[in-house]
């Protein structure tokens, strides 16, 4: 701060605190919704203060399932959620940091040409190819499992290049020290490249844990199984069941459950999250 | 790129390589190519035979007014959340570079909405504006304003912006508080020195200084509403009503997924792919500009 003025000092807390507030009110509202009983919640102005039945609605939630869901429990649809992210996140970093390695410390023809293949992949979203992957993963008899909700996921252009730019800074004294110790190519990845890029894999673990488990589009197209259900398209058929018979207690207690995971995430891993987040864009 | 020291040629890179080529040759790259020869092809309503016809699905696309509709229905949408969460995101940002107290608490309440999944923001946006029951729809009520966004078009495309917009606010202050967090301080010591107020010292320091990341955030943003908004469209109005809110995105789900329309919506795909190409090479070009600041 430049100069000390009490009243820009008030106004700047102010805005702040608006800005919080704003963004927090649905929370909020989500919340209060999730902790009063279904009679409550019919009746016209809903309530802005919680009320006590927030154990009761997570104790039914998670046990007996939502509206059209019902014959799944959330906590089965977090669990699917969890399975898919944790498959996803761990998978694009194994094959990422794979790929960059070779990319970087191997010459070998078609070297580059992999390269581009690789980039390629940034400029296919699953949004516009939906059709064709979804016959392919069919063709695989992968639907339905957690295979066919993962695996077509985990190419990745972005993790690929945050590696590689990793490794361009290691400095090249360290695979002459390791080799002249004898080392191999494994040898010297397994004990010198990995321990270096140690907070890199973290910080990209943690974006794309929230990656893998906000996944909508995807598990939607490959999933007609309800035991298959993951909890953030299992909000969606929640959504669908409420134009019939509005059990917003419940619903928005699902709500909660389905963010509370990534939200603990970003919040608990500050630092990581935000250097995942500005590294992968470069 | 290649490391000055590397090892010999062997059988070893090829298999560190394998995985990741083998998944993007079989999900991505085959599945594009099949997008781009379907785009190309008429079915019968059977499905039984296929015919080669060149590019009339885009021409029929071109012709069809729903689709015309649909483009500038995602511009709007993305400009729209662009522009309201970008400006949300620079007011927070510009206010927490300056306070000294609680600035890392604040940007701890600010930043978690990234976290929450795009249809699940749509489900809590759904529930406020809900028309019987919402609490915004009753205020709203009972200022006279009368709130049916299963209705109203309009009212629909701007709830379904209103919580594309609120989800992005947190990407985009986060890049605007590292923008700012760069800029030297010297530069604004020296201009409230020359007697510059707050307001003053951020349009004509801050805001010019932080231009770049202001233009990858408008590429980023207009991206991300492009593509990931399709979790709120689906959840919250599914294009409806009357098609007020279908995107590109949806409506090429709608079409091929539903309506199994697969020559037309190949077609609509390899746009998107274009647009995305598009989006990559502009970003990219801006990522060598800002080396260049820098």
């Amino acid at each position: 701060m430049i100069e000390n003025r009490p009243i820009t000092n008030i106004v700047s807390h102010l805005v702040l605190i608006v800005g919080v507030l704003i963004v927090a009110f649905p929370i909020w509202i989500t919340f209060v919704a999730a902790s009063h009983d279904a009679v409550r919640m019919t009746q016209v102005p809903l309530p802005l203060l919680p009320g006590d039945q927030f154990f009761i609605n997570l104790k039914s939630a998670f046990v007996e399932g939502v509206g059209n869901a019902r014959e799944q429990s959330v906590g089965l649809m977090l669990m699917n959620s969890l399975v898919m992210a944790l498959m996803i996140a761990v998978g694009k970093i194994a094959i990422s940091i794979l790929s960059a390695y070779a990319i970087v410390y191997f010459d070998f023809p078609f070297r580059m040409g992999f390269f581009w293949l690789i980039f390629i992949t940034l400029m296919l979203p699953v949004e516009v190819r939906i059709l064709p992957t979804f016959k392919v993963v069919a063709d695989l008899g992968m639907l339905n499992n957690y295979w066919g909700l993962s695996v077509p996921l985990i190419a990745s252009a972005t993790a690929t290049f945050m590696f590689r730019q990793v490794f361009l800074t290691v400095p090249d004294e360290l695979l002459e020290a390791a080799r002249i110790d004898g080392a191999g190519p494994m040898k010297f990845f397994k004990d010198v490249l990995l321990p270096l890029s140690r907070t890199n894999i973290a910080a990209l673990f943690v974006i794309l844990f929230i990656y893998g488990w906000n996944q909508y589009l995807w598990p939607l197209l490959i999933t007609t199984d309800k035991s298959m259900y993951t909890i953030v398209m299992g909000i969606k058929q929640m959504l669908e069941a409420a134009e019939e018979s509005p059990e917003w207690h419940l619903i928005m207690m699902s709500t909660l459950l389905a963010m509370l995971p990534p939200v603990l995430v970003v919040v608990t891993m500050q630092k990581l999250f935000v250097k995942g987040l500005t590294e992968t864009e470069k | 790129m290649l490391k000055r020291v590397h090892f010999k040629r062997s059988i070893l890179p090829y298999v560190l390589v394998a995985p990741q080529v083998a998944i993007t040759l079989v999900f991505f790259i085959w599945p594009a190519s099949q997008a781009l020869y379907q785009s190309l092809l008429v079915e019968d309503a059977f499905g039984l035979s296929s015919e080669f016809v060149w590019l009339d699905n885009f021409a029929e696309l071109f012709d069809d007014e729903y689709y015309l509709a649909a483009f500038k229905r995602t511009a709007f949408f993305s400009l729209m959340v662009a522009a309201l969460s970008m400006s949300l995101a620079l007011i927070l940002a510009a206010t927490a570079d300056r306070v000294i107290k609680g600035a890392t608490t604040y940007r701890t309440l600010l930043i978690w909405p990234y976290a929450v999944a795009p249809a699940v923001a749509g489900a809590l946006w759904m529930f406020m504006f809900d028309p019987t029951l919402g609490i915004v729809a009753y205020m709203l009520g009972a200022m006279g304003y009368d709130w049916n966004f299963r209705l109203d078009g309009d009212q629909a495309m701007a709830l379904v912006i209103f919580a594309a917009a609120w989800k992005q606010i947190s990407y985009n202050f986060l890049f605007f508080l590292a923008g700012m967090h760069a800029i030297p301080k010297s530069l604004i010591e020296a201009a409230a020195i020359d007697g510059a107020g707050p307001v003053r010292r951020f349009w004509s320091i801050i805001f010019p200084l932080i231009s770049p990341t202001t233009f990858f955030l408008l590429v980023m943003n207009i991206v991300y509403a492009f593509f990931e908004t399709f979790g709120i469209i689906h959840a919250v109005t599914k294009g409806g009503p009357a098609k007020a809110t279908e995107i590109l995105v949806y409506k090429v789900y709608n079409d091929g997924f539903i309506g199994l329309d697969l020559g037309g919506s190949a077609a609509q795909s390899v746009i998107l792919m274009v647009i995305v190409i598009a989006l990559t090479v502009v970003q990219f070009r801006f990522i060598e500009r800002r080396v260049a600041y820098a």
